[in-house]
């Protein structure tokens, strides 16, 4: 997948189911109700669990894995909460974004959720999307969308293959 | 050229000369915080140590606090389980600075690190909560954090791969009216920023309209500093900040002031004169809705919330107390009441502002977050109306995607309390 956008990364293709508007809140992604549920294995049945749209998609069966979210900017923001990066990793989807609140694009690149920051995206659910280092191509608009590459230290944790890797790999160097 | 506040704090935490904004640093971490959630932060702890074939441990159990608050007595089976593994974790760890449900060292974890004395100038502070940002009223450098990351931090001691952010220059001059507070301050500048108007920056407070405010009310600026997407609100610490800790704290030693230099090199900077401002609400359903109360007064309300990491102090609760003293909450409104701590609780409790709000028709509630994030308490109806002196008002916020949530300061929220619908309180 095309999320640390190197250059050697083979171009991605997704189908959009839905699409969403600026300022989405990790209340909205994960309500603070299913907040006492932590497991990254047990998060995911509560993805978006007051957005009707989101759950007919789930009801229906026609979310499969690694289907696009589109959204607007400042997506994630509010509450820290890791649940909400998790439990669309649990559903293996893929978020385009006009840009993602700080410690929600943390919290993603930490888990390996899969994340593209595109300041210009425009698309509607349905259209197929190409995804690759530097754009996101609209196959289905024909319009072409420039990627914000993810800061160089975000992409060593993704390439690791997120936080734990990571960190795991300089604890073990630490070592004397 | 110089530094910023920030930037200094993060030279010295990464053990480097100088560094810039944009610059990738890693800052040794002086204490990290967790509430409930510290349940995944364990998960996520051993599995980093899963395979190693070395022994999980803390880098240094005296730097990590646990705070119980979020949920707080449990309201379900889960939530007593993940407390019951968290309270068994810090017992084997060693963990020290642990507040658990008790009514002589409880609270929310954002009232409870500034007055346990947790809190110094010049720290670097990572906690597991978006508003982790508050503890920037002291002139540290604190922010929100993910459970994983945290994982990361008691690990290595150290915040991997962090960005220095640039700075937003907030100039604050004027004195603010009567019965117009430090919160609609960070309101009126959460409107003028939006909600991601500060994404990825720190804000930091200048001018003599913060010189005057009480560190109080610096927590409540730099609590909602993240509304406005901010990675960090600071007050550059001075003399009350010295007293606070002294007097308020009881920290003895180590606080050394941190100042940004003159010629540091800010993002941008915005000036504004508080002497005009008038009480403003956040309504529904986003913090950067702003308006001046007198848009939306009449409007009627249901339930009234005060207290939590916001707004739950004593002089906000000093202030309510004399709003109510002799009145009743309106038909038809419950009024929830939330202190900070229970430290301060009982100070409201000695002072008689508990007795006056509970006369008045108000539920005094133990300290605790439940309400403000719909997880625990004060849950509203379909159709119900919230005015609150929380820091957020998403669409289900209060635990129902069906009712609204207005946010405004504890002046507002007592004054239309009385009256049962949004009203100015001057």
């Amino acid at each position: 997948m095309s999320v640390t956008h190197t250059t050697d990364d083979a171009p991605v293709v997704t189908r959009v189911v839905m699409t969403l508007g600026d300022d989405v809140s990790t209340d909205a992604i994960y309500p603070g109700r299913f907040m006492a549920t932590v497991l990254p294995n047990e998060t995911p049945q509560y993805a978006f669990a007051d957005h009707p749209e989101f759950r007919a998609l789930l009801k229906e069966g026609t979310m499969p894995a690694g289907s696009a979210l589109v959204a607007g900017s400042n997506f994630g923001c509010g509450s820290s909460r890791e649940q909400a990066a998790s439990t669309l990793r649990g559903h293996n989807l893929v978020v385009v974004a006009r840009g993602f609140a700080r410690i929600f694009l943390q919290n993603a690149v930490n888990l390996g959720l899969q994340i593209v920051d595109c300041p210009g995206i425009a698309a509607s659910a349905g259209d197929v999307l190409e995804i690759s280092a530097g754009a996101v191509f609209n196959r289905t608009t024909g319009q072409r969308f420039a990627v914000r590459a993810l800061p160089p230290a975000r992409q060593a944790i993704m390439k690791a293959g997120g936080l734990i890797a990571y960190t795991r790999g300089r604890l073990l160097t630490r070592q004397p | 050229m110089g530094m910023t506040v920030v930037e200094k704090i993060l030279a010295r935490a990464a053990g480097q000369p100088r560094v810039r904004a944009g610059e990738v640093v890693e800052p040794a971490v002086d204490l990290a915080m967790s509430h409930e959630n510290a349940a995944l932060v364990i998960n996520q702890f051993h599995e980093i140590y899963q395979g190693t074939g070395l022994e999980p441990r803390i880098w240094d159990p005296s730097r990590v606090a646990i705070i119980f608050d979020h949920r707080v007595p449990a309201e379900s089976a889960k939530t007593a389980t993940n407390q019951k593994k968290v309270r068994d974790f810090v017992s084997r760890n060693g963990i020290a600075k642990f507040h658990d449900v008790r009514g002589d060292q409880g609270g929310i974890c954002h009232q409870i690190l500034p007055e346990g004395g947790y809190v110094r100038p010049g720290q670097v502070i990572v906690g597991t909560d978006s508003h982790t940002t508050t503890h920037g009223a002291l002139g540290a450098f604190a922010f929100g954090i993910g459970a994983t990351e945290m994982a990361s931090v008691w690990t290595l001691g150290t915040v991997l791969n962090l960005e220095v952010p640039g700075t937003i220059r907030v100039v604050a001059n004027g004195r603010l009216g009567e019965f117009v507070s430090p919160k609609d301050l960070i309101l009126h500048l959460i409107g003028r920023l939006s909600a991601q108007g500060a994404n990825f920056m720190a804000i930091e407070f200048h001018g003599p309209a913060i010189r005057n405010m009480s560190t109080s009310g610096r927590l409540v600026l730099c609590n909602m500093a993240v509304e406005a997407g901010a990675t960090s609100g600071i007050v550059p610490a001075d003399e009350e900040t010295v007293r606070y800790l002294r007097e308020e704290a009881g920290v003895g030693e180590g606080i050394v002031p941190v100042t940004p230099d003159a010629d540091a090199s800010y993002h941008q900077t915005m000036e504004i004169d508080v002497s005009r401002l008038a009480p403003q609400i956040a309504c529904p359903h986003a913090v950067d809705n702003v308006k001046p109360v007198d848009a939306v007064a009449g409007t009627k309300i249901h339930q009234v919330v005060i207290g939590s990491c916001t707004n739950g102090r004593l002089d906000d609760l000093a202030a309510v107390a004399g709003i109510m003293r002799g009145k009743k909450v309106a038909a038809g409104v419950r009024m929830l009441v939330f202190p900070a701590s229970w430290r301060i609780y009982t100070q409201a409790l000695r002072a008689g502002y508990l007795a006056t709000l509970v006369e008045a028709g108000a539920v005094v509630m133990n300290p605790g977050c439940g309400c403000c994030l719909g997880v625990h308490q004060g849950v509203l109806a379909d159709g119900e109306v919230a005015l609150s002196t929380t820091n957020r008002n998403f669409q289900g916020r209060m635990g129902n995607p069906k009712a609204e949530v207005y946010l405004c300061s504890p002046e507002v929220a007592a004054a239309s309390a009385i009256t049962g619908v949004i009203q100015d309180p001057r």
